[in-house]
């Protein structure tokens, strides 16, 4: 018999090559540096460095006057900025006990939820891009302009808005916005089915993505991932419902949550399906605040100056991204003591080296993709 | 050439010597297709825009010459021109200065071989397929030398990732067009078209079912070579920023991008010439200057549906592409030659 001889490999020699990923590079979602340990194609370890759009925007809100901080809100997570500023506007209207008219509630539902759909789409559209498909993108985007041609018509600005302010809202809603918000709500259903249709069910798009970059729920628990992503996990928590903020539970909505359809419960296609689902969701809580939306005033009696008395507040909403926590300490001046943010992708930024373990370079990006990190809100 | 270079001293007793005329007439022949390819290659950069853009409710280009804005390539080439041609200091500059020319030469030497008509073109090798897979695939050399002489992490990526889909691919083009030869009989490529003589039933893709399946191997294994989407890995922009050609700027890169784009024409061309029929109509024949219109038509159709699945698909992972290259298209090849020897066997045709 002939004898094979066997080479052992254990004493060559590999090194680990260092890639740079970024802060320039077309799928870090913004000036994210990632440091990736690869071994050819595999990825054994990855170190985000963050801090490259760092605005001391904490710092800065302890030296402007409580309405002054609302248009530094906006460019935080400037994908999603009406949810930005309610966040910190509800903080700040908890902290003076104000109640506001019902018309504002309404319109703050209507704009936040028109955001969030406006938020989902461009992860949509990205995480397109990042998997290699360019269309839907475009697509994301032809929807995406509708919702900013009404933004436009309630304030004048397509992305950073200064909307939601203390005590009420900049404007009222303009004649035709109502007309144009319920046409758009009415035709967007069947935009998601092109959606569905062009990258959700596609073949190589699921797998692509499925079984790819698993976060399990307990996990997502341990390091506070929330929002899309920790639904995704399978874990069904949303603060719209589970502690309902402004007038949240008038509304008729589910909470979707991954499954696993496609591949293991908390995979890319999990968290990538749960953010469509959810676009549909916010389109029905769209429609049912349009439906019901009072007549009347759009600003609180408030004073002029706002002016916290002494105390501290803590106040989180659900923004597209997750859990958007405030905190807010007044010395019973004009400007606060201390604002602090916590915000959900910096969470989210911190799980990507457990997810990215052992995955190849091409995951990587369809990881950093699933999580639809916003730099502006990471760095602040 | 020097058939055409006797017949004209033969025909118009030309005072030139055949030694002097053969070879001129050979490089004003080269000057003329090089300068066809180049256009046609800009063209279709203007195409796969136009395209990408009406699948996705765009317009693309419309100002640049007026009429849908046909001139932007030829602006976007003048624009390339005068930019600044920047070599990094660490790079190993004979390999990067060297590579553009290398990718640019492997994909415009296939065009020597492709019939355009009855006797339209340039030279009839009796082993012109077998000469076409040798020279597309001295296209990788180029993008290896480009990948490794640039000295950044990216392009080096990109080339290993490109040599292994190459190598990976080339068995499947090669299997399929194998099943093509063995019909025909011939590696001439005028002899494969005149094989498919007699209109579209006689044309290999639909004469059995065996050579269609080689057909589209072929089609989607030539994706591949050429870099399309969903086998785009190599210059995978989201992933590897733009592959081997990510420290190119200037005329060195659109050299690579005039390349892509021949490239793809190239495999068109091929498809269209071993499987439909090449210069030939539908209804079998062709006269010279229709030969020529047929073979860019059925050409253009492929490139079109080229073009379709980049603007829809997503791209394959490194490991997926592997998998469909090894276990399926190329199992998938060998059953189409079994299958097409087996039905000549059977039928007495091919």
């Amino acid at each position: 018999m002939a004898q094979v001889e066997i080479v052992d490999t254990a004493d060559v020699k590999t090194q680990e090559m260092v890639l740079n990923m970024g802060p320039q590079h077309p799928s870090t979602h913004g000036v994210l540096r990632l440091e990736i340990g690869t071994d050819g194609e595999i990825v054994r370890w990855v170190r985000p460095h963050i801090g490259y759009l760092h605005r001391c925007f904490e710092k800065h809100a302890e030296n402007l006057t409580y309405p002054q901080v609302i248009p530094f809100t906006d460019r935080m997570d400037y994908m999603a900025s009406m949810n930005n500023n309610l966040g910190y506007v509800l903080g700040v209207e908890r902290l003076m006990d104000i109640q506001v008219p019902e018309r504002v509630e309404y319109i703050r539902v209507i704009v936040c939820e028109l955001n969030r759909i406006a938020s989902h789409l461009i992860s949509f559209g990205t995480y397109g891009l990042d998997i290699g498909a360019f269309t839907p993108f475009l697509f994301a985007f032809r929807e995406r302009e509708r919702i900013f041609d009404m933004f436009e018509m309630t304030c004048g600005a397509r992305m950073l808005y200064n909307y939601i302010w203390v005590g009420g809202v900049s404007h009222d809603l303009p004649d035709g916005f109502i007309e144009a918000a319920t046409a758009f709500v009415d035709d967007f259903e069947k935009s998601i089915d092109e959606y569905n249709g062009i990258l959700s069910g596609n073949k190589i798009f699921i797998e692509r993505t499925a079984n790819v970059g698993i976060l399990p729920a307990d996990m997502a628990i341990n390091y506070n991932v929330t929002g899309p992503n920790l639904r995704g996990s399978g874990v069904k928590w949303d603060l719209r419902r589970d502690e309902p903020y402004s007038i949240y539970d008038r509304f008729e909505f589910d909470i979707p949550v991954g499954r696993g359809e496609m591949g293991t419960v908390g995979d890319c296609w999990d968290r990538y399906m749960v953010r469509i689902w959810e676009m549909e969701q916010s389109r029905r809580i769209v429609k049912q605040a349009l439906q019901q939306i009072p007549k009347g005033n759009v600003h609180a009696a408030i004073p002029k100056q706002v002016r916290p008395p002494k105390g501290e507040c803590y106040f989180r909403t659900e923004t597209p991204k997750g859990e958007l926590g405030v905190y807010v300490i007044s010395d019973g001046t004009t400007k606060a003591y201390r604002v602090k943010v916590k915000s959900p992708c910096f969470v989210a930024l911190s799980v990507l080296p457990e997810l990215c373990k052992g995955a190849m370079i091409a995951d990587v990006v369809a990881i950093i993709g699933s999580i639809d990190i916003v730099l502006g809100e990471v760095d602040r | 050439m020097q058939a055409l270079a006797q017949y004209l001293i033969q025909t118009f007793g030309l005072p030139v010597p055949l030694s002097v005329l053969s070879p001129l007439l050979g490089f004003m022949g080269g000057v003329v297709v090089l300068t066809a390819i180049a256009v046609q290659a800009m063209y279709l950069i203007w195409l796969e825009r136009k395209v990408a853009a009406h699948m996705q409710d765009r317009l693309g280009p419309m100002l640049v010459g007026g009429w849908h804005g046909w001139a932007q390539s030829l602006a976007d080439g003048i624009k390339l021109l005068l930019k600044e041609d920047i070599v990094p200091a660490a790079a190993d500059r004979p390999l990067f200065l060297l590579a553009p020319l290398v990718v640019f030469v492997g994909s415009f030497a296939a065009f020597v071989c492709l019939p355009f008509g009855d006797r339209v073109i340039i030279s009839d090798l009796n082993v012109g397929i077998f000469y076409i897979i040798a020279v597309t695939s001295f296209v990788v050399i180029g993008i290896i030398m480009a990948g490794w002489g640039s000295n950044n992490k990216w392009a080096l990526f990109g080339a290993m990732r490109s040599a292994a889909q190459i190598v990976s691919y080339e068995i499947p083009v090669g299997l399929s067009l194998l099943a093509a030869v063995m019909a025909a009989g011939s590696l001439s490529m005028q002899e494969i078209v005149a094989a498919q003589d007699g209109g579209i039933h006689r044309w290999f893709a639909f004469r059995n079912p065996f050579l269609f399946v080689a057909f589209v191997i072929y089609f989607l294994a030539s994706l591949s070579e050429v870099n399309r989407t969903p086998f785009d890995i190599p210059e995978a922009e989201s992933e590897l920023v733009a592959g081997y050609h990510t420290e190119y700027s200037g005329m060195r890169f659109s050299f690579f991008f005039l390349a892509e784009y021949a490239n793809m024409f190239a495999v068109a061309a091929i498809a269209a010439t071993l499987f439909l029929g090449g210069w030939q109509a539908p209804w079998g024949g062709g006269a010279p200057i229709f030969g020529v219109i047929w073979v860019i038509a059925k050409a253009h159709f492929l490139v079109f549906v080229q073009m379709w699945l980049r603007w829809t698909l997503p791209r394959l992972r490194v490991d997926q592409l592997m998998y469909i290259g090894w276990k399926v298209l190329t199992p998938f090849a060998f059953a189409c030659i079994v299958g097409t020897g087996a039905w000549m066997l059977v039928f007495k045709q091919g």
